[in-house]
C-alpha cells in the first residue's frame, strides 16, 4: 500500500540568490527499512559544524524508498558513540538498524567524522568508519556515509555523493538569462558554469565525469561545445550548417554520438573527439535524433519519425541496419539506457500527457514512472536505482526523482517566478572525489 | 541580425501611426523617397525611425513595409507535430518567396519553433523541418538558397507562455526575419 508522505525538507538560496530550489519526498511507502539515525555530537570546542551530517544521511536514505529513517523527536535517546547505545531503547521503537556519530576537530578548519552501524536485533556492530574532512566538505561526506550504509544495508552501490547538471531559464525573449548548473545529487550547493542570453540545451555528462558537452545558440546558431567542468574551459566540437544537437558521450569518453542535419535533414553521426573525424550513422529522410549509447559501447539507440511518428530505433555503433525498438504509443523519445544495459528510460505519451516511462528491453514491457502532464528528459542514476527527470503541471516547473520501482518520488521545485529548471542530467561515478 | 519580432511589430504600428497622420493631410516627406529602405534609414537615423505612407490609397514604399501586404505577415503558424504549410498561409510565404525573387540582395532568416510538448531535441528537429518547408516554398518562386537562412529553436523560444493549445498553437510557428 502507497502511503503519502508530503514534508518540505530544505529551502536552499542558490549561487546569485536567484535559483531557489525545495525538495519535497511527494510519496512514500510502507515497507521501507526502519532506521535511526541520530544526531551526530560535537566533540569540539565552540559551536561545531554548520551541517547536520545525521539529517543529511537521513533524506539521502528516504528518498532512495528503500529506507524509513525515524523522526529525531521520537528517538528516546541521543548517543553518539557504541558505549551510550542501550538496544533495547531501540528495538522497543522497531528500528532495525541504528546509526551513530561523532564530529571532532581535526586541526584549523578541518573535522574528522566518525560514525557506528549497528544491526538493533543482533546488538551488533557492523561497521565503523572515520573520515577526515573540512567545513566545505561536510555535505558531501555525509552523502559518503549514505553511499556505504546504503550498500552495507541493500548491497547495491550508492548513488548519493554524486551530482547532477540541469538548465535554468529566467525571464523570457530580450530578457531571458539562461544557466547551466551543477548541484549535488539532491540538488544542494548549485554552481553555475555556463551563463548566456541565448538557449542552451542537452548538457550530457563525460563518463568520467569531468566534462559536460552541451549546445549553445551563440550568434543565433546552434553550436556543441565540451566544457572541462572544474576549469571552465571550453572548446567547440561541432557548428555545422544547421542542426548541432544532442550529444551523446560514448562509455569509452572519445566519441560523441550527435545530431547534425548538415546533409539535408537531422541525421546521427559519430565524432571522433581525437582525431576530428565525423562518421554518419543514420541516412533516412525522416528526423532521426537524441542519441544514446549502450553501456557496452555497441548499440545506438534514438528518435526517428521514419513511421510516422516519433518512436525509438536502435543500430549498431559500427554501422548498418536500424531496427525499431517501441511499438507501444503514438509517441516515444529521448530513451537512454540503465546502466545494467537492461532498461530504457524514455518519453511516453499517455493520452493528452507526456510521461517518464522505464522499458525493460528482454519484455518490451513499459513501466510509467511518472504523472506529470509534460515530463521530459529522463536520466539514470549511475547505480540504476532511480531516475531524474523534468516535471511540469499547471506551469509548475521542476525536477524529480523517482525509484525505479515508481515507490518513491521526489520533487525538486524552481522557486522563482517564471523560472524553470529542466533538462537535469545525472552524473556517472567519479574516481575522484 | 537580431531584428526580433517585437521590432517587426513597433516598425508596423509606427508604419499604421503615419498612415493615421497623412489622412489629417499632412505634408508626407517619405513621399519623395518611395522604395527607400525605410526601416534601415530608420536604424541609422539613431533613435528615429521613418516610414512611408499612402499615397491615394496605393503604397509606393518598400512593399515589406506596407501594412496590408502579404508580406506584413511574419509568423507562419503550423499544426501539432506537422510541418506542412497550412492552407491560409501558402499565399503569404509565396508572396515573400517572390519578393526575394524580385530583390535578389535582399536576405532572410526563417526561424523555426515547435511548442513544448514532447522531447527538446526532437522539437529542433521539428523546429528545422517547418523552417525547411518555408524555404522550399520560397526557392519555388525563384528566390535563391543564399538568400534564406534557416535556424531553429525547437521549443527554446516560446512566444507565448501558457499550458494550453492556445499558447501551444502560437508557438507551432516559423518567423520570418529580414
Amino acid at each position: 500500500m502507497r502511503k503519502f508522505i508530503v514534508f518540505v525538507a530544505m529551502l536552499l538560496q542558490a549561487v546569485q540568490g536567484f535559483a531557489a530550489l525545495t525538495i519535497e519526498i511527494t510519496e512514500g511507502v510502507e515497507g521501507a527499512l526502519p532506521i535511526a539515525l541520530v544526531p551526530f555530537g560535537w566533540q569540539g570546542s565552540g559551536a561545531g559544524p554548520d551541517e547536520d551530517i545525521a539529517a543529511i544521511v537521513a533524506r539521502d536514505l528516504a528518498g532512495s524508498g528503500r529506507f524509513k529513517p525515524m523522526p529525531v523527536a521520537d528517538m528516546l535517546a541521543r548517543p553518539t558513540s557504541d558505549t551510550e547505545v542501550e538496544f533495547r531503547d531501540w528495538k522497543v521503537l522497531g528500528m532495525e538498524n541504528l546509526v551513530v556519530g561523532r564530529v571532532l576537530p581535526n586541526g584549523s578548519g578541518g573535522y574528522l567524522v566518525r560514525f557506528q552501524l549497528f544491526d538493533v536485533f543482533r546488538g551488533a556492530q557492523l561497521a565503523s568508519h572515520t573520515i577526515p574532512t573540512t567545513q566545505a566538505d561536510l555535505r558531501a561526506t555525509a552523502h559518503q556515509i549514505a553511499d556505504f550504509i546504503y550498500q552495507q544495508l541493500t548491497g547495491e552501490r550508492g548513488a548519493f555523493a554524486t551530482r547532477i547538471a540541469y538548465i535554468v531559464s529566467q525571464g523570457s525573449g530580450t530578457e531571458q538569462r539562461i544557466t547551466l548548473q551543477i548541484a549535488d545529487a539532491d540538488g544542494q550547493r548549485p554552481q553555475t558554469i555556463v551563463t548566456s542570453d541565448t538557449p542552451l540545451m542537452s548538457p550530457a555528462w563525460s563518463p568520467d565525469g569531468r566534462r559536460l558537452a552541451y549546445v549553445s545558440f551563440d550568434n543565433g546558431k546552434p553550436a556543441i561545445y565540451v566544457q572541462e567542468v572544474f576549469t571552465g574551459k571550453r572548446y567547440q566540437v561541432a557548428s555545422y550548417k544547421g542542426i548541432n544537437g544532442a550529444p551523446a558521450w560514448s562509455p569509452d569518453g572519445r566519441q560523441l554520438a550527435l545530431t547534425l542535419s548538415k546533409d539535408g535533414n537531422p541525421e546521427i553521426y559519430l565524432l571522433n573527439l581525437g582525431s576530428r573525424s565525423l562518421r554518419r550513422l543514420t541516412n533516412h529522410y525522416a528526423i532521426d535524433t537524441e542519441p544514446a549509447w549502450s553501456p557496452d559501447g555497441r548499440t545506438i539507440v534514438f528518435t526517428s519519425d521514419r513511421g510516422g511518428k516519433p518512436q525509438i530505433y536502435q543500430v549498431p555503433a559500427s554501422g548498418g541496419r536500424a531496427s525499431r525498438v517501441t511499438f507501444e504509443g503514438s509517441y516515444n523519445a529521448r530513451a537512454s539506457y540503465s546502466p545494467d544495459g537492461r532498461y530504457l528510460t524514455l518519453v511516453t505519451q499517455q493520452g493528452r500527457d507526456y510521461r517518464i516511462g522505464v522499458l525493460e528491453l528482454a519484455s518490451r514491457r513499459l513501466q510509467l514512472l511518472s504523472d506529470g502532464q509534460l515530463d521530459e528528459s529522463p536520466s539514470f542514476a549511475p547505480n540504476g536505482s532511480m531516475v531524474i527527470y523534468a516535471t511540469s503541471k499547471g506551469g509548475r516547473h521542476g525536477l524529480a526523482v523517482v525509484s525505479v520501482d515508481g515507490r518513491m518520488r521526489q520533487r525538486i521545485v524552481s522557486q522563482e517566478r517564471g523560472g524553470a529548471v529542466r533538462e537535469p542530467v545525472w552524473s556517472p561515478y567519479t574516481s575522484a572525489k | 541580425m537580431k531584428i526580433n519580432l517585437a521590432r517587426s511589430a513597433i516598425l508596423i504600428l509606427l508604419a499604421l501611426t503615419l498612415v493615421g497622420c497623412s489622412t489629417f493631410g499632412a505634408k508626407d516627406e517619405q513621399g519623395d523617397g518611395a522604395g527607400a529602405p525605410v526601416s534601415e534609414a530608420g536604424q541609422e537615423g539613431g533613435g528615429s525611425a521613418t516610414s512611408a505612407a499612402r499615397e491615394g490609397g496605393v503604397w509606393r514604399g518598400n512593399p515589406l513595409d506596407n501594412p496590408d501586404g502579404p508580406l506584413a505577415t511574419r509568423v507562419i503558424y503550423f499544426d501539432y507535430d506537422e510541418s506542412r504549410i497550412h492552407p491560409d498561409y501558402q499565399q503569404i510565404v509565396i508572396s515573400h518567396g517572390q519578393y526575394l525573387a524580385a530583390n535578389p540582395r535582399v536576405t532572410l532568416t526563417v526561424e523555426g519553433h515547435a511548442d513544448e510538448r514532447g522531447s527538446r531535441e526532437y522539437n529542433i528537429a521539428l523546429g528545422e523541418r517547418r523552417a525547411q518547408a518555408v524555404k522550399t516554398l520560397m526557392l519555388a518562386q525563384g528566390a535563391a538558397d543564399s538568400q534564406i537562412a534557416t535556424v531553429s529553436y525547437g521549443e527554446e523560444r516560446p512566444l507565448v507562455a501558457g499550458f494550453d493549445e492556445a499558447a501551444w498553437s502560437q508557438n507551432r510557428r516559423a518567423e520570418l526575419l529580414y
